[in-house]
């Protein structure tokens, strides 16, 4: 009887296509991941059916659940110009090496006397630390002085890009900054009033409330 | 671990006589692949796929002189309290005993239910969601392009007859509730709505109301 002779086959098999493919998500997630960042606090937000995504230049104030309120611009340049201009406000010497670790951190909940120590933590110890939020009551509102000198610091360096762009004979896109209130669905209202009314004093009316995606198909 | 044969004539590996130190073309990719593997593992887990999303709201300008009412007209007011109450009004508010002799506003309690708010809303702001309804056919069936349909429904919107909305909220309401509301106005298509300040009448009403 004739033996039927298997085709040897090689046991290796090309991986080529697989690695090309894990080669390209890699690529992809790495353009486009923003890691996650490191928020002194969690706030659940609320869910809404509203699906316009965040601007890029904002002014964050968030507000945890017991009313806390944690103060952040993303915007890094315009963070420093705030640091300097409230560290003037206050007596504050802050350092280049400080406003340089002041830029890369994210919302800060510390009244301005702590601040200075809290920007000199490692990034664990900071973790650690039960921020007590920005102070925003009648006697120290110190939130205000955050809240309008970002504002100022932010209009001034758009000033100055602009005058920039025209001197390049480039165009020059305004962006203006928005307000955006991310606030726990368990606050009370009145603590979001509260900011609110800092906002309103400063004849600022236009607000961005940061609410997660309504799971399930909208209501007809 | 990685061979790179530098001589061209490679191939044939199980069939290569022993005597000449033939090694495979092949590079052994495995670490690589792991590596690769590992980073993409990681890059999925740690990127945040959503950009929070959020609802645009303007607060009304405070008015320069506080004595001067406003004229409310086909106004629905709401107000959240405690424990996800919720109450309601229809029209101007008339305190006990008021000189125009209307008889004194009651509240009248809903909840955040679709069968609750959902449906009040859809009742007391009816004609502005059938135009609406109607303008959106006229969009489906291509007769107006969709830049005009947003345009026809933000002016049906803003509307005098359209229904305004006052939502109020004491001491005790949370924030989702507030939320929760204005979503629900947005959805029913109420284009002209205000978060504002509660009056002293109202609040012992809602008082009275959550005591009951």
């Amino acid at each position: 009887m004739a033996k039927i002779k298997m085709p040897k086959s090689n046991p290796s098999l090309d991986m080529t296509p697989m690695v090309d493919l894990a080669f390209l998500l890699v690529t992809f997630f790495m353009l486009t991941a923003t890691s996650r960042v490191n928020e002194p606090v969690v706030v659940d937000t609320p869910s809404s059916v509203s699906d316009k995504l965040l601007p890029e230049n904002v002014m964050l104030i968030s507000i945890d659940e017991k009313g806390r309120a944690f103060y952040n611009i993303n915007n890094s340049e315009v963070r420093i110009g705030t640091l300097d201009r409230m560290g003037a406000q206050y007596k504050i010497q802050f350092t280049d090496e400080e406003k340089k670790r002041f830029s890369g951190m994210t919302s800060i909940g510390v009244p301005m006397s702590q601040l200075k120590e809290y920007i000199n933590m490692d990034n664990d110890k900071q973790a650690l630390v039960k921020s007590p939020g920005i102070p925003h009551d009648s006697l120290d509102n110190q939130l205000k002085d955050w809240i309008m000198f970002g504002r100022i610091e932010a209009a001034t360096q758009a000033t100055q890009e602009k005058a920039k762009a025209e001197e390049l004979g480039r165009d020059f896109k305004y962006e203006p900054l928005r307000f955006a209130i991310k606030a726990d669905g368990k606050t009370n209202y009145i603590a979001v009033k509260d900011i609110i009314q800092i906002f309103t004093d400063m004849d600022i009316y236009r607000f961005n409330l940061i609410t997660s995606l309504e799971d399930g198909s909208t209501k007809e | 671990m990685a061979e790179v044969n530098t001589d061209s004539g490679g191939g044939g590996g199980k069939h290569a006589k022993k005597r000449a130190k033939k090694s495979s073309t092949k590079i052994d990719m495995t670490p690589m692949v792991d590596l690769a593997f590992l980073l993409l593992t990681f890059f999925v887990l740690t990127s945040t796929f959503s950009k929070p999303k959020m609802m645009e709201i303007s607060y009304p300008a405070k008015p320069k002189d506080k004595s001067e009412n406003m004229k409310v007209n086909n106004a629905l007011t709401f107000i959240m309290s405690d424990d996800n109450a919720l109450y309601y009004y229809y029209g101007e508010f008339y305190p006990e005993a008021n000189p125009a002799g209307k008889p004194p506003t009651k509240l009248e309690r809903t909840d955040f239910s679709d069968e609750g708010l959902h449906k009040l809303l859809l009742d007391y702001n009816k004609p502005t969601i059938e135009a609406i309804k109607k303008l959106k056919d006229q969009y489906e069936r291509a007769e107006i392009a969709d830049t005009t349909f947003k345009r026809l429904a933000i002016k049906e919107q803003g509307k005098k007859e359209a229904l305004t909305v006052l939502v109020k909220a004491d001491d005790k309401a949370t924030y989702k509730n507030v939320i929760d509301l204005i979503d629900e106005l947005n959805i029913c298509n109420i284009g002209k709505y205000a978060v504002v300040d509660m009056m002293p009448q109202e609040l012992s009403l809602v008082n009275a109301a959550n005591n009951k």
